[in-house]
């Protein structure tokens, strides 16, 4: 089978790349980060539209530009990088053969041609329907077929993973049950399956109804379903991004899962229960009962928030274990004082990890609690929050990843180091401010997807109070400073792979060498590990001050809400 | 044997759990049936909930409906457009329109008084966000939601659209106004 294949043995940490592997994973990151690229500089364009003193675009134009963010930024950067994630976690984890490359070449030049038309589409003006694209609300044919196009290919992608585990398992590349972290991957490519079903189901038609074949779309069943997938596709990246998490705990610090029973349990729960949360986007809508409402946004009782908040302790846990083992025993917060912050994978991984915590999770509870969401739905808060969850959760992990992949993967060193150490706190923090700033407006009723909240030109405008000018001028700052930090991001990489130092590429076969797993009989805890039984007191200390934020910020969005109008 | 490593265990789920994470896992289960419990919990003594009636309509229909109402209960008209101001009688049924780019009529209620609030959209979608008490609900066109409202302030509001519809999505904005009486 694998003759004319070749593995190549990293010799800085002994990861095997399968040559078609390795090409599909640096052709789909490096078409990521262009993406990327894009995006941010549209996300500088809208910041400084938003910043209210400077309000740089035109309506029409940053409507456009809007538009061509969100999808530039929510779906073709962070799939195209989670498929070549995906890849990493079958054929590099598992140490064997991409199932069919061809079929993967099919799905990477059918995400291209779909992510490059819906571009074109937008770009040429007559598309600017957010990412969105609410009916009845009508962009030009070749928006949905590129969105489809790009459904298809990412859909194949996953099938050449899912192939590849059959593969690694057929050949007996690895004994036991796959890598945390490839249970992880696994858990976002099923979802991923659901969620493309769920865009096909609705994107299709609404082409279809673009093009004159079908009469009318029903608004509300088009956004029941299109959530399916608009928030499903968030999913993926909230289970990619914590089995990097994982990933990079193990690369930096050899940290193994505390409990791999929990760990995975958890990340089951995200399978059974994730995809319910595309609920909490027609919470305000007509024609939905309460009850439904309340079963699905909390996900069934939150078990998915319950998942969340065990990979919030248990990965850190996990970090200071492998601390603890190494010495750092001092107090509780030794094994965090003295964790490598200077490096890059490590920072923006704990950035994003802390950040994706506070102020994504916990905003996101609020806006999918059924009331709380009449104080919250579509004002700004909204975009505070997935800003929270998508940048500083996904792409900042992803950012953390990458420097791993630049010697390893791409086999270059890493150039401007010393901007690449400060890279994930300009931006990690920079985003902070903004997701922050974001919600404060939203508190305050600042609209989203908004061009003026001065509310130019109407009859009878309204008039924001001056706090929430101030905070919508935080929201310029703050994302002219993310900006600068992404642009750190793509300046490091881009020139890193094109003109870094070569690294040796490592021993070459033509066949995978299987992994080598000691089997260790007995099964044991961590022992004398820790404080009190403990064996990470200080994440426990962490997960204490997490719960005690979100209970208060709970409990403080209730009083709002009961100070409003009366409805029923 | 790490995170990216097969597990060490073959029958890794036998190992115990530990208590930090047994711990957690405890207290965090608790706090999401609280805030599970939460919500029917203000359903049943909370002030502020979603009605559950919606009707499907048709932007002809629901138009002459709120027509009816201005017909009847006008009391002086605003702005250079002559944009009605109805004050509809308590506990009523209220009309308000959502189309590019207005809402109509503007109603002036009477607080403390209960209206059923009636909303459709006349053509896209569009979001009815009340300021500043920033009270926020979709519109959706072929869609009639009925929300019964009790002003508990008075004074001059604004709806604001906080749901994107085109290029004047900015530009549609109405007042509302509470009086005490």
């Amino acid at each position: 089978m694998a003759n004319n294949e070749t593995f190549r043995t990293c010799p800085r940490t002994g990861l095997q790349f399968h040559d078609s592997a390795e090409m599909l994973m640096k052709a789909n990151a490096v078409v990521g980060v262009v993406f990327l690229l894009l995006g941010g500089v549209l996300a500088l364009l809208i910041g400084l539209t938003k910043w209210p003193d400077v309000h740089l675009l035109p309506a029409d134009s940053f409507y456009l530009v809007l538009t061509a963010h969100g999808l530039d930024m929510l779906v073709f950067w962070i799939i195209f990088f989670e498929i070549a994630v995906l890849y990493f976690c079958s054929s590099t984890l598992l140490r064997c053969r991409l199932a069919t490359p061809r079929m993967a070449w099919l799905a990477f030049a059918l995400m291209l041609i779909g992510a490059v038309t819906t571009n074109v589409a937008i770009f040429q003006g007559n598309s600017s329907v957010m990412m969105t694209s609410y009916v009845p609300m009508q962009a030009h044919p070749s928006f949905y077929l590129g969105l489809i196009l790009f459904a298809v290919g990412a859909l194949i992608g996953c099938f050449v993973f899912f192939g590849t585990l059959v593969i690694a398992k057929a050949e007996k590349t690895y004994q036991g049950s796959v890598p945390l972290v490839t249970f992880g991957a696994v858990t976002a490519a099923i979802i991923a399956v659901f969620t493309i079903a769920s865009g096909a189901i609705i994107l299709i038609p609404t082409f279809l109804w673009s093009v004159g074949y079908i009469k009318t779309i029903d608004p509300l069943m088009y956004r029941v379903i299109w959530w399916a997938f608009g928030h499903s596709s968030q999913q993926i990246n909230v289970a990619a991004h914590i089995a990097v998490w994982y990933a990079i705990a193990a690369i930096v610090f050899g940290a193994k899962p505390m409990s791999e029973r929990v760990s995975r349990t958890a990340f089951l729960l995200y399978i059974f229960f994730l995809q319910l949360a595309s609920a909490h986007h027609i919470l305000a809508d007509p024609g939905i009962s309460s009850e439904w409402k309340v079963f699905n946004t909390s996900y069934a009782m939150y078990l998915a928030v319950l998942a969340s908040m065990i990979h919030g302790l248990t990965i850190p846990g996990a970090i200071e274990v492998a601390q603890r083992e190494k010495g750092f025993t001092k107090g509780l917060f030794e094994w965090l004082r003295k964790a490598p912050w200077g490096n890059p994978v490590f920072s923006g991984m704990f950035i994003s990890l802390i950040g994706f915590g506070f102020l994504g999770g916990i905003s996101g509870v609020m806006m999918g609690t059924e009331q709380l969401n009449l104080i919250i739905h579509n004002t700004i808060y909204v975009p505070g929050h997935f800003h929270a969850t998508v940048v500083i959760g996904t792409t900042l992990a992803f950012m953390a990843l990458t420097y791993f992949l630049i010697p390893v993967l791409f086999r270059r060193e890493i150039m401007f180091p010393g901007l690449a150490k400060w890279q994930p706190y300009l931006f990690g923090f920079g985003m902070y401010v903004f997701a922050l700033v974001m919600m404060g407006a939203g508190t305050l009723g600042v609209p989203r997807r908004h061009w003026d909240m001065s509310f130019l030109g109407a009859a009878m405008p309204y008039e924001f109070p001056g706090s929430a000018y101030l905070l919508m001028s935080l929201v310029g700052i703050s994302a002219v400073v993310a900006v600068i930090g992404g642009g750190a991001y793509i300046l490091v990489t881009v020139s890193s792979i094109f003109l870094g130092k070569k690294l040796d590429a490592g021993v070459i076969s033509n066949k995978p060498t299987p992994v080598v797993t000691p089997v260790s009989a007995a099964i044991s805890g961590h022992g004398s590990l820790g404080i009190a039984g403990f064996a990470a007191p200080g994440t426990f200390v962490l997960a204490m001050v997490f719960l005690v934020a979100f209970v208060l910020y709970y409990f403080i969005n209730w009083k709002y809400l009961s100070q409003v109008w009366g409805l029923s | 044997m790490s995170s990216i490593h097969p597990p060490t265990a073959r029958l890794w789920w036998k190992q115990p759990i530990d208590r930090v994470e047994g711990t957690w896992i405890a207290i965090a289960f608790l706090w999401c049936l609280i805030m599970f419990f939460m919500m029917p919990y203000w359903h049943i003594t909370g002030k502020q909930n979603l009605s559950n009636e919606a009707y499907r309509t048709t932007p002809e229909a629901f138009s002459k409906k709120a027509q009816d109402m201005v017909d009847k209960h006008t009391v002086r008209t605003e702005t250079d457009q002559n944009i009605p101001v109805v004050h509809p009688p308590a506990g009523s049924d209220v009309y308000l329109i959502a189309r590019l780019w207005a809402w109509w009529p503007v109603l002036e209620l009477e607080q403390g008084k209960s209206y059923r609030l009636h909303l459709s959209a006349m053509d896209y979608m569009h979001g009815f966000s009340l300021q500043p008490a920033n009270i926020n609900l979709q519109v959706i066109p072929g869609y009639e939601m009925v929300v019964t409202v009790t002003p508990n302030q008075s004074g001059k509001f604004s709806i604001i659209c906080n749901e994107y519809c085109g290029i004047g999505h900015h530009k549609m904005v109405s007042n509302l106004y509470v009086v005490n009486k």
